[in-house]
């Protein structure tokens, strides 16, 4: 089966490389974990595929009419917002069909009302739910207790059939417990001037 | 009836749409943090109208071209923040006034347009002001879901190659007209009063987004009927009337809110 998205020796950054080369190749229902430690790139990685990030050598191939979906690392939330969830997840054309009860309950509150997780299981619902084929989760765990993770790592598990999810974590066992591999990138090397640096990406299976 | 009916119909009528669809669109203004935006748009407004009418051309048909001519250069510079709308009020109110002080116009002219001739208008804008409106309410409920995941979900647009330019150059275009067509009815303060007054007090109370609407016209209507009677039956200008009481009501909720002490808006 063709992957829907392929990345051939990718340098990308802001400004200057950041992370690269990197080379994967994601299918449906598959579910890449991206670790490695703070300033490794992930998040530029992710951003390079959204074309929001320049590419400084190799390239991002996505499939014919792909549609994406995006979980940002920090998801906007203005201080004042009269928008429930419910009518963010319309703006989105999610629906909540299936939505765990927890969160079908909030669905009625203004968002800039909910707590700091709750927004965040929403956010990665309205990621999940829609009509993205491939899906990019950036932390997706970020602000979420325990029993929101777990309910998070469901959430992803019950609908990666019919999508490729890329996901950014520095949660391992997270990781080992969604992703169906684990791409690792390394430190960077050279102190911070992108030319000539190497960065390492090799792919496992989690343990 | 105390005021003679025959006279203030035409105003009326020439208002009251746009006090329904000013707060509307401060809403989605507000969201994309782009208040400021009506100031701006109204000082080229109320600069295009007075060059226009120079040229013999009533205000409302000069206000627009100023205003869209904002809306464009805007778009096309890709800016989208308050820092361009303070660019426009400099530029505005520094081209009004050369405008009037060279012209047989003169400044009392100019001033108008800030403090509004909404006593002065007729049929023509009561048009105008009603064809704005119903094109904001046409366009709105298409554009509105597509503005706030624009605001909330930058990537989406990109990621999915969406034409994101057909629906943020539309808000702006809708902005830009319908603002002119106040600032040349309502005038320059009153116009900026409406956007931005009803707006900020739906987004303190209103659950939801469909509220927020409701309570931002029903502030907006309210507040203009009111201003209507009160400059009539004092015998006062409206604009400023207009003004005071929805800075009045802003102060007031801040108080309601939390306190004297504490009540700033």
């Amino acid at each position: 089966m063709n992957p829907w998205l392929r990345l051939e020796g990718v340098v990308a950054g802001y400004g200057r490389p950041v992370v690269g080369p990197v080379s994967l190749e994601l299918g449906p229902g598959e579910v890449l974990g991206l670790a490695g430690p703070n300033g490794a790139g992930k998040s530029t990685l992710i951003a390079a595929i959204l074309g929001e990030a320049p590419v400084f050598a190799g390239h991002v191939e996505r499939a014919h009419g792909l549609t994406v979906a995006h979980l940002p690392q920090r998801p906007i939330r203005p201080l004042e917002l009269p928008l429930t969830g419910q009518e963010w997840l319309r703006c989105m054309g999610v629906s909540a069909d299936g939505m765990p009860g927890h969160l079908a309950g909030i669905l009625q509150r203004r968002m800039d009302r909910l707590s700091g997780g709750e927004f965040q299981l929403l956010s990665l619902w309205a990621a999940l739910a829609g009509a993205g084929q491939l899906v990019l989760l950036d932390e997706p765990t970020n602000n979420l207790d325990p029993a929101h993770v777990h309910l998070a790592a469901e959430a992803i598990m019950a609908r990666r059939e019919a999508r490729a999810t890329l996901l950014v974590s520095h949660d391992q066992d997270f990781l080992q417990r969604v992703c169906s591999r684990i791409l690792t990138l390394g430190a960077m090397r050279g102190g911070g001037h992108g030319c000539g640096r190497q960065q390492s990406g090799t792919t496992h299976p989690p343990s | 009836m105390f005021w003679p009916m025959d006279d203030f119909l035409w105003p009326f009528l020439a208002g009251l749409p746009l006090a329904l669809a000013l707060p509307l669109l401060g809403t989605l203004l507000r969201l994309r943090d782009e208040w400021l935006a009506t100031l701006g748009l109204a000082h080229l407004a109320a600069a295009a109208a007075l060059a226009g009418m120079g040229l013999g051309l009533a205000a409302v048909w000069g206000a627009p071209v100023g205003a869209m001519l904002g809306a464009l250069g805007k778009t096309l510079a890709r800016q989208r923040n308050n820092s361009v709308y303070a660019v426009m009020i400099l530029g505005g109110w520094s081209l009004m006034l050369l405008i009037a002080a060279n012209s047989a116009l003169g400044h009392a002219l100019a001033q108008a347009l800030v403090d509004g001739q909404l006593y002065f208008a007729g049929d023509r804008e009561a048009f105008l002001a009603a064809t704005v409106a119903l094109l904001c309410l046409w366009a709105l409920p298409w554009l509105t879901p597509r503005l706030i995941r624009a605001r909330l979900l930058p990537s989406f647009e990109r990621a999915n190659h969406l034409p994101a330019w057909r629906w943020h150059l539309g808000f702006d275009l809708l902005v830009a007209l319908t603002v002119a067509v106040a600032t040349a009815t309502l005038g320059l303060m009153a116009t900026f009063a409406l956007v931005f007054v009803p707006a900020w007090l739906a987004f303190r109370h209103a659950p939801s987004w469909r509220r927020a609407w409701r309570f931002s016209t029903g502030v907006g209507i309210a507040a203009y009927g009111l201003a209507f009677a009160l400059a009539l039956g004092l015998d006062q200008p409206f604009g400023p009337v207009l003004v005071l009481l929805l800075v009045s009501a802003l102060i007031l909720d801040g108080f309601v809110r939390r306190g004297p002490r504490d009540a700033g808006v």
